[in-house]
């Protein structure tokens, strides 16, 4: 097998792990929603994203038109225009347009924050490698949560919410810890996101993450300009 | 109308919003701004997601706390994710166990 394919795969674990725990509480939702246990797991499959997902059960739930469906998971995936974007910045040269065709269905929150955290270009089979792995785990744990239900204590599942939360910690903190500019970036991020949680509740919470990471970036951007060799 | 066809618009239109940028774009960026704005980003986004996110994950905040706490100071040292990650579920487990 392929060294960057397994390095995917391994990368992956942690991504495949929290996405059990997370897709085990959709599927339980979806069905819940009146949706069956095939049709759950298809939206999981088809769409590998938490936000837009739950959003379209509830449109599915109360028999929402297709345009709102359709306008309520662009402005929802909208982040993976932009991580879109910022990956293709560090692709390797062996990405031809099939590659990128493949792998822009695997482009997720977590699965772009591990690839962006390679010092070296990504190449196609460490992204296939990191999405497969992530992709069994979250149609896997769709299938169980919407068949099965509860089949951990509640105890458990609950601790299982921080996996993923775990994660991003992980991969946030030791960069903050090296780059002041990164700190800078991540802690407006997080003051801005806890203004939209108390103060500006109306806000939904995809427009949440997308106004508070944009106006973080964007202030760090300006006051610590990435210089070209930083970049590499 | 049949579920079937909400899960193909669900799907075609979450496709299209990730590939036709990342498919479109060949050249690197040569904005100093945008390419600074998307080195930033994934760090800012997920900044947004966790915080305050993080101290409701497992419906106690007592615990939430107990398992943030763990993975700030394992991430701290540089441990690898999946540790950090299931170090973080594991302390709020026993916490929740304890208290």
């Amino acid at each position: 097998m392929n060294s960057q394919f397994k390095k995917g795969l391994l990368h992956g674990i942690p991504i495949a792990l929290g996405y059990l725990s997370v897709s085990f509480g959709f599927g339980i939702a979806a069905v819940r929603a009146g949706l069956s246990v095939l049709e759950a797991v298809m939206i999981s499959v088809t769409n590998l994203t938490s936000a837009g997902q739950a959003a379209g059960v509830e449109i599915i739930a109360a028999a929402g038109t297709l345009i709102e469906m359709a306008l309520t998971q662009l402005v929802i995936n909208i982040r993976y225009s932009l991580m879109g974007i910022s990956l293709s910045q560090k692709l390797d040269k062996s990405f031809t347009v099939p590659h990128r065709l493949a792998v822009s269905y695997g482009i997720t929150n977590e699965i772009f924050a591990v690839a962006s955290a390679q010092i070296h270009p990504v190449t196609p089979p460490y992204m296939y490698g990191l999405i497969l792995i992530s992709f069994l785990g979250w149609s896997t744990g769709t299938l169980l949560g919407a068949a099965a239900g509860e089949i951990l204590p509640l105890m458990v599942t609950d601790a299982m919410g921080l996996v993923l939360y775990g994660m991003f910690i992980a991969i946030i903190v030791p960069p903050s810890r090296k780059q002041k500019s990164v700190l800078f970036a991540v802690l407006v991020a997080a003051a801005v996101s806890i203004l939209f949680k108390f103060v500006f509740t109306a806000v939904s919470a995809g427009f949440a993450i997308i106004i508070s990471a944009c106006v973080a970036a964007a202030l760090a951007a300006v006051i610590f300009p990435v210089k070209e060799e930083a970049e590499e | 109308m049949s579920i079937v066809i909400y899960i193909a618009v669900m799907a075609i239109v979450t496709y299209l919003v990730r590939m036709i940028p990342f498919t479109m774009f060949r050249k690197k960026i040569k904005s100093k701004f945008f390419r600074s704005f998307l080195y930033y980003i994934p760090y800012a986004v997920l900044s947004a997601m966790t915080i305050p996110a993080i101290f409701y994950a497992t419906g106690n905040i007592v615990t939430s706390a107990v398992g943030t706490v763990v993975a700030v100071v394992l991430a701290y040292f540089n441990m690898p994710l999946i540790i950090v990650a299931l170090a973080a579920s594991a302390s709020a487990l026993i916490t929740g166990l304890i208290i």
